[in-house]
């Protein structure tokens, strides 16, 4: 972005506080449970207590004698709503599949299923009549357990032609190693109960107050369930507390408030309850398997990634999980294959870097094992299996600076301090590990729109539909707006998340970053033009002369590029064009670049220490060198890296959805038994953005950073938990049991 | 959750005779347990009795120059009292290992003695659970049992006890005072909290018309060389894994007396006399702590996912027994085990 004269300031690239931090702190931003208006009645939801088969008998008279209940909805009593998949699917549902349609029938899919709603005065009356629902089920064998389901499972991703003759290869090799990997099922467990609060109007559209990552999405999904035309239903979600891809989707609790408020005509809330946010999706259990063959030079010959996920017996939930490793090194042989398991559970579906953060973490502690079983140092290995091109497609990336990531990370980590040996560290009586990992990510932008209204005071309001999901979304559309329009950050003001504002693609990916800002710099473009248009019509006009390449908003005035005392102030030009406002809008360009490969890359390094006879691990120290193109704002930028590398902590040593497979169910179903890290598991985070300038991947040179902070982490840690014990679990959490039974069995 | 009455207690003969008037009655003082009992409906009271406003909140000394800790100091106030971080800092730093500041805050001294477990399957009312539904069968003998007791379990409840304070107040030898209908009695504090048996519904031999009043420690508080260590699945908010208390005296090296409780390894805190016996006389070093260790262990049997934990409760026995000895006590702000 170019800047007119060095006297404004610039905020893009700078570390700028968040623009709604001050609202968020003092309880002024409203989350989707904290609307309110009067008249509104509150939903309890009864789950089912099997895993799979029919309602046989579902008696609700008890709950709706309780003083204050209003109505219990369940299959055989809800309004009509659409009765075909296609009405169901969602932008991001999963091609393949029935998506799960809430109060549908008399099926069981899985545990915890909604199978009705209660709706009273107050939510603690619905509560407790919810509690007086009784169900007969006719029940059938179920499976959860993915180990189960292993050996018929169906493919879903694998290349049209592999890369050589991987097995081949394998056989061949020098050194080998081949090995399974787990990750068990994890739920995202945003700080954010799932909640929605529709209101009732008559004859008015109905407007819906719903934690989601994308108000557009729900709004199409809930317009085609209950048949309405698009004027009839309004999604808004001005703020969300976390979600981590669990708000990718409609929830279930959407659909049955808006099911209550056109079944009852009045407002309705329903918020989840912790419990039952384990009856939505999670990142899928996955079992990975790894096959690398090298030479002893540490030159790879040959990759083999398969792996096994998590789905419904409904849907065919899965990501990318196994391309990663053969697209990140450069090996002449690689094949790999990715399969779905159907149980009976949920639909699995997105988390943070969903496919990588479990991929990546298979690939990268088969590298490290590999590097052992060399005798050669990790980044070392990894140096020598550099790739420049994209391995897949055999494509040079836009930009790639991994090398400097390794580099930049192993410096401020102090790497080269190493000694190989497992074991061969110790402070006092801790071993002492230190592990490290490669991380990759996609980076990817989407068509958005944004409107522009820019008023004669030099306020300028930016709006668009995407979400702010607690990542500073409002913030760098600020920043960047501020700089397009020339104007302070104070006089510019957000708004997101209005199904009825200007289009934006669900908030994933990481893509929302690159494609909303581009699209203000589009619409700031159109605003500056039209500005340009009217100052030359001034009588004597600086500018008269002038063309459009040659100006630029500055300090609240449009001035000439080449001669900066050239310029008009932009409430001289709207007063003289007699404008209270330009309004524009305006799609990004989303370049078709088929010649390039784009993605983040990051090098992750951890340090943990071991009690040797208890087991008990802590990470001491982690450095994450990312590289992920221009960084919008250094200051939310670091802490969505640090927040992703706490997830990785917790995937690493804690995070894992227990299942009961006896009984089809989730035992620890509530964030006490759930283990994320606390403060005390949390010590030293180093974050360094590596400087990857990026001409070819938009005029910003940005990338997006919502995921790659996590990839990587859960391998650097498991290897130097290697390090320091070595012992090498292969099944995540690394829990102290698990260290100590193996290191006793070794 | 389902309606109930509440009332307030104006003092213990009144809250007496309420519990005994009230069939399904509770009291209630933090709530810190109780409420999320009842949210899912595993507790059902007819009633709760406030009692939170009782003249129980003060830590007096005792003639015989133990301490009389009132039932309802909170946690946190009890954890930081200038008398028990002095003589029975034991006690404190067990109370630091547990909950959240929030919860050791609103938590008081006798509601964490009759906290319940933390078994999933007591919380589910989905599965059975002889505890919650006598009769109705243990989920966990058979189900997800990691978490669960190695020692004094019964083929009917294998779940844990999962207080700090109490592992501390039962190596201390502590008193639990109670009032009742028959008027008052005092508990030692091994009598307290019962093994599951075949009536795992009933934690302790608190009778259902009484009150705890207070909690008495006797003068000894082994200040001097004391630890408690807590090992678990992250380091905060989680309950132990393995927990042990332990408090020496010594003289030259030699162990004059011996305390050793174990946490979340039994229905109740655990002790074993004949472990405490084969300490005294013995020389303050890790083969003592090793034998009786196997002592207080000899009658371990694990569940199908915790076989890892009566090796870990030896480690964690010798540990603490030697941080104990060395006067170097578990840090619960710092976490790292020395």
């Amino acid at each position: 972005m170019s800047m007119a004269n060095n006297t404004a300031k610039t905020y893009t690239g700078t570390a700028t506080s968040r623009v709604d931090g001050r609202a968020k702190v003092t309880g002024a931003a409203k989350y989707a449970g904290d609307f309110n208006e009067g008249g509104l009645a509150y939903g309890a939801v009864v789950e089912a207590t099997i895993a799979r088969g029919r309602i046989t008998r579902i008696d609700a008279s008890e709950a709706r004698s309780v003083p204050g209940v209003i109505d219990v909805i369940t299959h055989e009593n809800r309004p009509r709503v659409a009765d075909s998949d296609k009405a169901w699917k969602d932008d991001v549902a999963p091609e393949e599949g029935s998506p799960f349609r809430p109060l549908y029938d008399d099926a069981i899919k899985f545990n915890q299923q909604p199978i009705a709603l209660v709706v009273a005065e107050e939510w603690e009356i619905a509560r407790y009549a919810a509690s007086l629902v009784r169900v007969d089920y006719e029940k059938q064998a179920f499976v959860t357990d993915v180990y189960r389901k292993r050996d018929d499972a169906i493919v879903v991703e694998k290349p049209d032609k592999p890369r050589g003759d991987a097995a081949k290869a394998f056989a061949a090799a020098d050194v080998r190693h081949e090995a399974d990997y787990f990750i068990p099922t994890e739920h995202h467990n945003p700080m954010e109960l799932f909640a929605t609060t529709a209101m009732w109007e008559a004859g008015g559209p109905l407007t819906v107050y719903d934690k989601t990552q994308g108000v557009q999405n729900v709004q199409q999904y809930l317009c085609s369930v209950f048949e309405k035309k698009s004027e009839e239903i309004r999604v808004v979600s001005p703020y969300v507390g976390g979600a981590f891809g669990s708000g990718l989707r409609p929830q279930y609790q959407v659909v049955l408030v808006v099911m209550a408020a056109l079944k009852l005509q009045r407002s309705v809330r329903l918020v989840l309850t912790r419990q039952q946010m384990y009856g939505l999706g999670y990142r899928p259990a996955t079992i990975e398997r790894l096959a690398l063959g090298a030479r002893r030079d540490g030159t790879l010959d040959t990759i083999t990634h398969e792996a096994v996920g998590t789905t419904s017996q409904f849907e065919e939930f899965s990501r990318n999980d196994t391309g990663w490793s053969a697209l990140l090194y450069t090996s002449p042989n690689a094949r790999y294959e990715h399969r779905v398991a159907p149980l009976d559970v949920p639909t699995s579906c997105d988390m943070r870097a969903p496919g990588a953060a479990t991929g990546v973490y298979a690939l990268e502690s088969a590298m490290d094992e590999l590097a052992v079983a060399l005798k050669m140092d990790p980044v070392e290995l990894r140096l020598r299996c550099y790739s420049d091109r994209d391995q897949n497609e055999d494509l040079p990336y836009t930009s790639k600076r991994l090398r400097e990531c390794y580099r930049e990370g192993a410096a401020a980590f102090g790497w080269d301090k190493r000694k190989a040996e497992p074991r061969s560290m110790r402070d006092g009586k801790t071993l002492v590990g230190w592990g490290m990992a490669s991380g990759v990510w996609e980076a990817l932008q989407m068509p958005t729109a944004v409107r522009i209204v820019m008023t004669a005071n030099g306020h300028a309001e930016v709006s668009c539909a995407a979400s702010d999901i607690g990542t500073g979304t409002y913030t760098i559309m600020a920043q960047v707006a501020a700089d397009s329009l020339g104007l302070p950050i104070e006089n510019i003001s957000v708004k997101l998340a209005d199904s009825t504002l200007p289009k934006a693609p669900v908030e994933g990916g990481s893509w929302i970053a690159a494609s909303a800002c581009h699209a203000v710099i589009a619409t700031a473009s159109e605003v500056r033009s039209e500005l340009l248009r009217l100052a030359k019509l001034m009588k004597g006009s600086p500018l008269a002369d002038t063309v459009e390449e040659d100006v630029a908003l500055s300090d609240g005035k449009l001035v000439s590029r080449t001669q900066t005392d050239r310029g008009v102030s932009i409430s001289d030009i709207m007063r003289h064009g007699a404008l209270e406002r330009i309004e524009k809008e305006k799609t990004n360009q989303v370049a078709d670049d088929k010649a390039h490969a784009r993605n983040t890359h990051s090098a992750v390094f951890a340090e943990v220490k071991v009690d040797e006879q208890l087991g008990v691990i802590r990470v001491t120290r982690v450095v994450s060198a990312v590289a992920a193109g221009r960084i919008l704002n250094l200051k939310t930028g670091r802490s969505q890296v640090m927040g992703a590398v706490v997830g990785g902590i917790g995937m690493a040593l804690h995070e894992e959805t227990v299942y009961d497979h006896g009984l089809g169910r989730i035992v620890n179903h509530d964030i006490a038994e759930y283990h994320v890290p606390v403060n005390a598991d949390i010590h030293d985070i180093e974050v360094i953005f590596v400087d990857e300038p990026d001409s070819l991947i938009n005029p910003l040179g940005i990338k997006g950073l919502g995921e790659i902070g996590i990839v990587g982490v859960a391998a650097a840690v498991a290897n130097a938990v290697y390090h320091a014990t070595g012992v090498r679990v292969r099944d995540l959490p690394i829990t102290l049991d698990k260290v100590l039974e193996r290191r006793k069995a070794a | 959750m389902i309606p109930f009455q509440y009332t307030k207690a104006n003092n213990v003969a009144d809250a007496v005779r309420l519990i005994a008037a009230t069939s399904g009655a509770k009291f209630i003082a933090g709530g810190t347990n109780l409420l999320d009992l009842m949210k899912d409906n595993v507790e059902r009271p007819t009633t709760l009795i406030d009692i939170s406003r009782l003249p129980l909140g003060s830590v007096e000394e005792t003639a015989s120059g133990g301490l009389r800790i009132g039932a309802l100091v909170p946690n946190s106030d009890l954890a930081w009292h200038p008398l028990i971080e002095k003589r029975y800092p034991l006690v404190a730093s067990a109370i630091l290992a547990g909950a959240s500041q929030q919860l050791r805050n609103m938590a008081s001294t006798g509601g964490n003695l009759v906290q319940r477990t933390r078994c999933a399957y007591f919380y589910d009312t989905a599965t059975a659970c002889n505890k919650r539904q006598p009769g109705s069968g243990c989920s966990a003998v058979n189900g997800i049992n990691r978490g669960h007791a190695i020692l004094g379990a019964s083929t009917s409840c294998i779940a844990t006890h999962p207080s700090d304070m109490c592992v501390a107040l039962a190596a201390l030898d502590a008193t639990v005072h109670v009032t009742g209908s028959n008027g008052a009695r005092a508990i030692p504090f091994a009598d307290f909290h019962r093994l599951p048996g075949d009536t795992p519904h009933i934690d302790t031999n608190l009778g259902p018309d009484e009150i705890i009043t207070a909690v008495e420690v006797p003068a000894k508080g082994f200040a001097t060389n004391y630890s408690y260590l807590k090992i678990r699945d992250r380091m905060s908010y989680a309950f132990a894994l393995v927990s042990v208390a332990a408090a020496l005296e010594l003289k030259d090296g030699t162990i004059q007396e011996a305390r050793l409780a174990l946490g979340g390894v039994a229905h109740k805190p655990w002790r074993d006399p004949a472990a405490e016996a084969a300490l005294r006389g013995q020389a303050a070093e890790e083969a003592s702590f090793a034998r009786a260790a196997d002592l207080l262990l000899r009658d371990a049997r694990p569940q199908t996912h915790n076989g890892f934990k009566v090796d870990l409760a030896r480690r964690a026995i010798i540990r603490t027994l030697t941080q104990a000895a060395h006067g170097t006590p578990q840090s619960q702000s710092n976490k790292t085990i020395q």
